[in-house]
């Protein structure tokens, strides 16, 4: 039962994982991301289910909070590579470049 | 009874504030609208005056106190404290350092009143003062400290000062170059300094580092570590006090203005080193040969400055090889174990030195600087202040009867002879004939005779009394301060002699009144025999003479600046460069500059990792994070 539940959280978070990586799309990355900790949140929540604890339910709160901020954010941070670049493709911020 | 004083910390303090106000005056005042002398003449005679007025006090105090136990202390603050080391910043006020400070002040403030007089116009004005407070204050830590590091503090001080003043006009070559051969020669004998207080501490300091404790502890001294500490410490004097072999920066340093000679490189500064082994005479009466080597080389100094003093034609020069010449004395009478005597012409030849160092820079600021005794002459009729004062300083440095460096000299002569030293006594008989030779010599030059410069002798005229009265005074001084130490035979009772007992470790020869007559007489006839000498070549006045063969080596002084150049100076110098050239670069700098290269070529390596794309910084964390579960999985099962 449980172990359903975590393949498709394991699914999600390699998807996320692997958008990340691979695609150059500044916004492709950031929905990656946001994949990503929706996979943890489903595995919050099902590993709550399965201890009838509360501890999981408001870890999976507490993560949404952090990602609409955390998406706030972004957002402004993506509007100011834009008006920088005039693109938003990742492969064209390189200063760290050694 | 109480032996702590709180005031004694003030004697020094007072020309260091005045140093540091006057200082910074002149520092915020020198490249904008100046300050009036008159301001800073108040404020450069206000500190010494004061101090003069504490010295008297504490002297009094003292003499209140019953003879054993004689002494003041003052613990300002613990300077530093390490292992056995611990070190006060105190005072310590004995007959010997109150009798120095009476005279230090007391010269120090009659010169600072001179320097008004002699350095007014002078762009800095200013500067000067500050240095020559700085210096008096530097001066009364040396004496008044209450140990050895106290004293060092002081010693480094008027070192310092000398530094500063010797190359006051700075803006000649020769005169900066004169300044750091006194630094650096002074640096030389420094090192004997440090040496001999270091072994010091190590023998006997863990008891105590004052000067109270090393004399309760000296007697665990072992013979020979006392000889190794007495001549290292000795080595120190000669740099400060200008003995063979680094006297040679004393007559250099009369680059600096005349004031500065008086009462740095004649009066003060200079019998430090005397000052000091009386001080530790508690060391050096347990270790005769190091008295031995003291009283030879001050003697054969006293010689050898003698020989170069009857050459020289700068009235300076001749003055500072009779300095040289006096402090061999003071070595010499401090050597044979007559710390009194020594001291006692330390106290004396301040008085007449700092005399004829003044007359002379009345004479010298009369003559419009001119410091040639072959272009001098007649002066007697146009600066009769000067020439009387300066005839008493000139009987009583040549050892006339009944004037101040007759009975101090005479001491010292005579108290060679009962302890038993009578070769340092026979050339101390010679060098006095040859010290009233010279002395006169110049004497006759200067003030007798037809002027040699017409031009400069219609110039000529008095100084104005704030130079002439501290010449009046310092020949009043120079007359009578003999009498203090009135010895037996002229009915007096060594008044000076009584008082330093108690700071000293001193035996007191028996010798039979024949023999002191004996030595009186020798004496007297030397000073005779020299001034007779005098009078026959120099007194209708001579001309300058051509220098050939002996002559012209001792006016060259012996070559001995050129010896030390190609002996000791090039060879230094070629050791430094070769040192900057391949050791520096090569050796030492070496591993320095391999690790660099190193760390260069270990960041051009891991450079191809920061490829600047944001997913590949992501790859590197999902490996890190992974390797990180996979090696937390492993150890934790």
């Amino acid at each position: 039962m449980i172990a359903d539940y975590l393949i498709l959280s394991i699914v999600l978070f390699c998807i996320g994982l692997l958008g990340v990586i691979s695609r150059r799309n500044v916004f492709t990355v950031f929905m990656s991301i946001e994949l990503m900790l929706n996979a943890a949140n489903l595995a919050f929540v099902a590993f709550a289910r399965l201890h009838e604890s509360m501890d999981g339910h408001v870890l999976a709160m507490m993560v949404m909070a952090v990602a609409a901020a955390e998406a706030a954010l972004a957002l402004a941070v993506v509007i100011l590579l834009h008006k920088h670049k005039s693109k938003l493709d990742t492969n064209v911020f390189s200063l760290l470049k050694g | 009874m109480e032996h702590t004083a709180t005031y004694l910390g003030l004697i020094p303090l007072m020309p260091l504030i005045g140093a540091v106000v006057i200082g910074l005056m002149h520092m915020f005042t020198c490249t904008g609208r100046k300050i009036p002398e008159m301001v800073y003449s108040v404020l450069a005679v206000a500190g010494p005056v004061v101090s003069t007025l504490l010295a008297l006090k504490t002297f009094f105090h003292l003499r209140a106190m019953p003879e054993e136990g004689r002494f003041l202390t003052q613990k300002v603050f613990t300077w530093f404290k390490v292992g056995e080391l611990d070190v006060a910043m105190g005072f310590l006020a004995d007959p010997l350092s109150v009798l120095m400070i009476v005279f230090v002040t007391f010269i120090g403030t009659l010169i600072h009143f001179y320097s008004i007089g002699y350095m007014a116009g002078d762009e800095n004005y200013g500067k000067f003062f500050a240095y020559l407070n700085l210096f008096l204050g530097a001066m009364l830590i040396l004496v008044l400290g209450d140990g050895p590091v106290v004293m060092f503090v002081g010693w480094e001080g008027v070192g310092l000062c000398s530094y500063l003043l010797i190359s006051f006009y700075a803006t000649d070559r020769d005169n900066v170059l004169a300044g750091n051969k006194a630094f650096i020669v002074n640096r030389i004998g420094d090192l004997g300094f440090v040496l001999g207080m270091s072994l010091l501490f190590w023998a006997i300091g863990s008891g105590g580092f004052d000067y109270l404790a090393l004399r309760g502890n000296a007697a665990d001294l072992a013979p020979g570590m006392g000889l190794a500490i007495c001549l290292l410490l000795f080595v120190g004097a000669t740099g400060k006090s200008a003995q063979i072999p680094l006297y040679v920066w004393l007559p250099d340093a009369m680059a600096g203005p005349t004031p500065v000679s008086a009462l740095i490189h004649a009066a003060t500064m200079v019998t430090a080193g005397v000052y000091m082994v009386a001080r530790f005479s508690f060391l050096y009466a347990h270790a005769p040969l190091a008295g031995t080597v003291v009283a030879w080389v001050g003697i054969l100094t006293a010689l050898l400055a003698a020989v170069f003093g009857m050459f020289q034609k700068d009235i300076k020069k001749v003055l500072a090889y009779s300095t040289v010449s006096q402090l061999g004395y003071m070595f010499a009478g401090v050597g044979v174990a007559a710390y009194s005597a020594g001291i006692f012409h330390v106290f004396t030849h301040a008085f007449f030195k700092a005399l004829l160092f003044l007359g002379a820079g009345s004479v010298i600021c009369a003559l419009h600087h001119q410091q040639d005794i072959w272009k001098m002459g007649g002066l007697k009729a146009k600066m009769p202040t000067t020439y009387w004062t300066m005839l008493i300083g000139c009987l009583a440095l040549a050892g006339c009867p009944l004037l101040a460096g007759f009975f101090s000299k005479d001491e010292i002569l005579y108290m060679a002879l009962a302890n038993g030293h009578t070769g340092v006594w026979l050339v101390g008989v010679i060098v006095a004939a040859m010290t009233a030779y010279y002395t006169f010599r110049m004497f006759f030059l200067v003030f007798h005779g037809a002027p040699r410069d017409q031009e400069a002798f219609s110039h000529a005229q008095e100084s104005p009394k704030v130079m002439t009265i501290p010449l009046i005074i310092l020949a009043v001084g120079a007359v009578f301060a003999g009498y203090l130490n009135l010895p037996a035979i002229f009915g007096g009772d060594q008044q000076v002699t009584h008082w330093l007992a108690s700071s000293l470790v001193e035996r007191h020869p028996h010798g039979s009144v024949g023999m002191e007559i004996f030595a009186i007489g020798a004496s007297i006839l030397a000073f005779g025999v020299g001034i007779y000498v005098a009078y026959k070549k120099f007194w209708l006045g001579a001309e300058e003479p051509e220098y050939t063969g002996f002559a012209k080596f001792a006016y060259n002084l012996f070559y001995v600046d050129q010896f030390y150049h190609a002996v000791l100076v090039r060879p230094y110098k070629a050791i430094g460069s070769t040192i900057q050239a391949v050791l520096e670069p090569y050796v030492t700098d070496g591993h320095v500059k391999i690790s660099t290269i190193l760390y260069q070529l270990l960041g051009r390596t891991f450079k191809v990792f920061q490829v600047g794309y944001v997913r590949i910084y992501a790859l590197y964390m999902v490996i890190g994070l992974s390797l990180m579960s996979l090696f937390l999985s492993q150890t934790l099962n």
